[in-house]
């Protein structure tokens, strides 16, 4: 799976405020959970090869388990709030704070 | 006569004691067996009356810092979401602009309700759940606002996913018609309550 930023981050390249994480900062990984609440799965700088290969890790893991993956997002164009599915790391908006882990719909 | 109760018991204590042993020792097995390897998947099998309210708090705290304002203030009076739908209808639908052809009420726990908002028109009812196989204890349904919360993400990000996977059935089924048309009107009369409140804030700055 392609790293979300190839190019790597202001630490590898010195080009300090070009990515919009140089502002925004780490990313946690949410999964909702009964009884439970949301539950804090991982937290990383995805800028950081060790914390973002951890946050791949986790993300193929609650996938393979079955679940969705969504991030909160504002629509640019009316500027309501909306969430925006994921479907593999690369996907996540560079801007997201978290994304959330969410058991996949089914007929009920 | 005593003395040969004592011997009875004693035996029977030195015989029953491998085996007691034995289960204790199987048993402790298996309790560390189901103890999760991870602080945070810890799902103890003990009842506590208050997990799933602190469950639901924390769930409710999640769904707010998600939705827009209006439909947080929705749930919290209400106990549902309307939610746009994407689509056009038909063909004249697609020149309305911002105004949905159709919207969705999103209740905790019970199937999605598809709607016309102009003339109030019921026009589906979709069946879907978010069950986490994959939890412990037996419990599989998230706490209300985590349900909702799905549901709105689903919606407003894969609208079509989430309706090809749901169970499609008239009004009716499930849910109360008339319960739900009483909370349409319900919603008209929040949203009246809510224009006028914000006409009052604006006349006085």
């Amino acid at each position: 799976m392609a790293l979300r930023y190839p190019c790597g981050g202001p630490g590898e390249t010195g080009a300090a405020g070009q990515n919009p994480r140089d502002i925004i900062g780490e990313v946690k990984f949410l999964r909702m959970k009964p009884g439970h609440g949301e539950v804090l799965l991982a937290e990383g700088d995805p800028r950081v090869r060790e914390d973002e290969e951890r946050l791949v890790e986790e993300f193929r893991r609650q996938l393979d388990e079955g679940m969705w993956a969504a991030v909160p997002v504002r629509n640019p164009g009316s500027g309501r709030r909306e969430a925006q599915m994921v479907k593999q790391y690369g996907d996540i908006p560079p801007d997201s704070e978290r994304v959330i882990f969410f058991p996949r719909a089914s007929g009920g | 006569m005593l003395l040969a109760l004592l011997a009875l018991a004693l035996v029977t204590v030195v015989l029953a004691a491998p085996i007691a042993y034995r289960r204790a020792t199987a048993w402790h097995a298996e309790r560390a067996r189901r103890r999760p390897a991870h602080p945070g998947e810890l799902d103890l099998n003990l009842y506590d009356p208050g997990r799933e309210r602190r469950a639901e708090q924390r769930a409710r705290e999640l769904l707010r810092s998600c939705v827009n304002e209006e439909e947080w203030g929705m749930y919290r009076d209400l106990g549902f979401i309307r939610v746009a739908g994407r689509h056009a209808r038909r063909e004249l639908d697609r020149d309305r602009g911002p105004r949905p052809a159709y919207a969705y009420l999103v209740y905790p726990h019970k199937p999605i309700v598809a709607f016309v908002p102009e003339n109030g028109q019921l026009l589906s009812e979709y069946c879907v759940e978010f069950p986490d196989l994959s939890g412990t204890g037996g419990r599989h349904r998230l706490p209300a606002s985590d349900d909702v919360l799905a549901k709105w993400m689903a919606l407003t990000s894969d609208e079509d996913r989430v309706i090809r996977r749901a169970n499609m059935h008239l009004v009716g089924r499930q849910l109360d018609p008339a319960r739900v048309r009483r909370d349409l009107w319900r919603l008209a009369e929040w949203e009246r309550r809510r224009g006028n409140r914000e006409q009052v804030h604006q006349s006085q700055r």
